[in-house]
């Protein structure tokens, strides 16, 4: 016969909470919460109290109030007769103009340079490597500066353009000025255009550009399609037949035609009063910060480009080679997928870096979203606390979507396991 | 690099110290030194000499307020402010008072919760443009480009100016009087505008200022003058009454020359009220019965100051106008000290 015994149940008792390893961890993690906790209700009741002690109650209902301030660069129309909430909105377009041009720009940028930097020219590798040292060893704020200084001092000022023996000149079939108040390039116009399309009451586009944006997102598809025949022809066949022709076709004769319907011509700009009128103006403020945020975000993205070719073992290139691969297609099938792997990762960080650093443009002037909601708003209408936490929160929500879209990038091009 | 977020924070903390603290005059004698907000350089009415120390028309009223209350017109701390950074220096505790050429208005009176103690300087917005531009007159300027200094009143009233008369005008938004400077000096921007004092001190300083005029065009009203967080009414009444001591000294004829005689007494009772030799006055604001005479002593009386800082005799050369006395037609006018 066989007992059974169950082994001996312990009750549970408070001081296990304690002196057993198996709850001491939550306990200390249980208590640290609730430190946390209290720590962050006493710092919003207490500034909540003494805002209330000052008669300054939270409240976003200022935004609404006309902002009564003129803003120089307006992808949306604006007048100082509208509310705060569209002068930020002004704003936001701003910061993220100069986001997505500076984005572009470093990243061709320090692509170039991250592989030239490995280039077997001596000269070529070094003049690369003090790009790379001069400029992420010195802080952006001052590139900035030193770059508006640059573009103020040297440049001809407008009215040097005038008279009968002007000191400066147009450039390129005076179709181009280039002042220090910025450079002056013929616009785009459309005499037949199909007009705007309003949304929201809050802006409005351009049919025109919809209708340019259509035909050629739909040639790109096309060109596709002709790619993907191609690659069956070639598995079958073996033989690859010449699409580059057919591809370029059905890209650009849409879209030229589509332009030439709409009527598309040039407007220059020319000199009127005390400014250029007409064309599209790239303010200084502008030009200067995009300059100084790529050329700064180049040298680490061109470092991380690099690491990222470095990574890949030389035996894959050589593997490559061997089964007959043009260096072309080394480079395009072997090296950069797996590069990839290696760059995407920190990439995201510079473009988030990018944009944050794009808060520095009130150092020349540019009224982004920190220039407008957190400069002059706040300063006009006194709601620090408001203006801070909205301005807060809108470059979360900017950094967050910058993320998320290349985190979805980074996972389509990741290793695929097998 | 976040200097706004910086700032947002710091009124947070500093909306939490302030808060806590007993009265600011208590505060600044147990600190022993005033904290007081200038501008980053105004030549005449805040800007550091080659020494660096500060002095100007702004500074003197820091310098009187510090020899009030403590006895030393030299126990100040300048804090060097931007238009954009003052008001929350301010109202976090960071500096006792803000002599910065400050536009008395309604919304900065009542909104943002301050007490402007008196007006020590009438002032009006006016444009600056160089002479070989050819203008003559504010309405020409349509599609000039005007380089203003960010986060004050005058961006405002540039608006409402263009608007009104219905002419357009490209803004270039700065952050300091010096960078407006380069700016416009390099042609970057046509016109430059702000107070009619500012501009008239900033040309003082060209190399060559008869090559820039400033417009006829007054396009604004600008009283500016110290101020003081609201709610702490003694504080603000030892500023208010400082000032206006400064300037009641002028109507009375004491100037830093003769004021050591007249503080032994004189036959006008106003005078020996001021200079407390009749009365308590200055037991009433919790000071001593000295405190009008050192005040004064510091930098000498209202127009003393003036003259010496950005009168006629000095390069900026502004002539009194508005700012006169009373009795000589201007609208400098000091309650009576009674």
């Amino acid at each position: 016969m066989t007992t059974l015994t169950d082994p001996p149940r312990e009750s549970f008792r408070l001081s296990m909470l304690i002196y057993d390893t198996r709850y001491r961890s939550l306990t200390i993690q249980v208590v640290a919460l609730i430190g946390f906790m209290a720590l962050a209700a006493w710092l919003v009741s207490n500034t909540a109290n003494n805002l209330a002690d000052l008669g300054k109650e939270p409240s976003f209902a200022f935004l609404n109030e006309p902002a009564s301030y003129d803003i120089n660069q307006r992808l949306i129309e604006y007048t100082s007769r509208d509310s705060h909430w569209r002068a930020a909105g002004v704003g936001l377009l701003n910061t993220l103009l100069v986001a997505v041009l500076g984005c572009i720009t470093a990243t061709i940028l320090g692509v170039v340079i991250g592989v030239l930097r490995l280039s077997n020219n001596w000269l070529v590798a070094k003049i690369m490597t003090v790009y790379v040292e001069m400029f992420r060893n010195v802080p952006v704020l001052l590139w900035i500066v030193f770059t508006m200084a640059i573009l103020i001092e040297t440049l001809p000022a407008p009215r040097a353009f005038r008279g009968d023996n002007p000191e400066a000149s147009m450039l390129l079939g005076d179709s181009v000025a280039v002042t220090n108040r910025g450079v002056y390039i013929p616009e785009i116009l459309f005499s037949r255009s199909l007009g705007n399309v309003d949304f929201f009451g809050f802006f409005n586009v351009s049919l025109d550009l919809i209708a340019i944006g259509a035909v050629l997102i739909a040639g790109i598809l096309i060109s596709k399609l002709i790619t993907r025949r191609a690659n069956v022809i070639q598995a079958a066949t073996g033989d690859r037949p010449v699409t580059w022709y057919k591809r370029l076709g059905v890209i650009c004769i849409p879209t030229l035609l589509v332009l030439w319907i709409l009527g598309y011509h040039l407007g220059y700009p020319e000199l009127k009063g005390f400014n250029f009128s007409g064309g599209t103006h790239l303010r200084n403020s502008l030009i200067a910060l995009w300059l100084a945020l790529s050329v700064y975000t180049a040298a680490f993205i061109a470092e991380i480009v690099r690491a990222g070719i470095m990574s890949v073992s030389k035996g894959q290139s050589e593997a490559a080679s061997a089964l007959g691969l043009s260096s072309r297609r080394t480079m395009n099938l072997v090296i950069l997928p797996q590069a990839l792997r290696v760059i995407i990762p920190p990439m995201i960080s510079n473009y988030l870096n990018l944009t944050k650093n794009s808060s520095l443009a009130i150092a020349v002037g540019y009224m982004d979203i920190t220039g407008t909601l957190g400069g002059i708003t706040m300063n006009q209408t006194g709601r620090e606390l408001e203006s801070i936490l909205l301005l807060m929160l809108i470059y979360l929500t900017i950094s967050l979507s910058i993320s998320a879209v290349m985190n979805w990038y980074n996972n389509s091009v990741k290793l695929v396991e097998r | 690099m976040k200097k706004s977020v910086i700032l947002g924070a710091i009124t947070v903390a500093g909306l939490a110290a302030g808060a806590a603290t007993a009265g600011t005059v208590d505060d600044v004698k147990a600190r022993g030194k005033l904290n007081c907000g200038v501008t980053t350089g105004v030549p005449g009415f805040a800007a550091p000499d080659a020494n660096g120390n500060w002095a100007g028309f702004d500074v003197a009223v820091c310098r009187a307020v510090a020899a009030a209350v403590l006895g030393d017109g030299t126990a100040v701390e300048f804090i060097p402010t931007t238009g954009k950074t003052r008001f929350t220096a301010l109202a976090s505790g960071e500096i006792d008072l803000l002599a910065r050429n400050t536009t008395w208005t309604f919304s900065r009176d009542v909104d943002l919760k301050f007490d402007f103690v008196g007006v020590n300087y009438y002032d009006g917005q006016g444009f600056m443009v160089p002479v070989e531009l050819g203008v003559s007159s504010a309405k020409e300027l349509d599609g000039a480009t005007v380089c203003i200094q960010t986060g004050t009143t005058t961006e405002l009233n540039l608006a409402d100016f263009f608007r009104a008369n219905n002419i357009s005008y490209e803004p270039v938004p700065i952050e300091t009087n010096a960078e407006a400077q380069q700016q416009y000096l390099a042609g970057a921007c046509d016109v430059y505008t702000t107070d009619a004092s500012a501009l008239a001190a900033t040309r003082a300083t060209f190399e060559a200022p008869d090559a820039h005029m400033v417009l006829p065009e007054i396009i604004s009203k600008e009283p500016l003058g110290p101020l003081v967080r609201h709610g702490d009414n003694e504080w603000g009444d030892i500023a208010r009454w400082t000032l206006n001591a400064l300037i009641t000294a002028e109507e009375l004829g004491v100037t830093s020359a003769n004021i050591g005689e007249m503080a032994n007494g004189t036959n006008n009772p106003e005078i020996n009220r001021l200079l407390g030799t009749e009365g308590n006055l200055g037991e009433m604001l919790g000071l001593d019965a000295d405190w009008a005479k050192r005040a004064i002593m510091v930098e000498g009386n209202y127009g003393e100051i003036f003259e010496k800082n950005i009168g006629l005799s000095t390069p900026i050369g502004i002539a009194r106008g508005l700012n006169a006395q009373w009795t000589d037609g201007g609208l400098i006018y000091s309650p009576p000290f009674r």
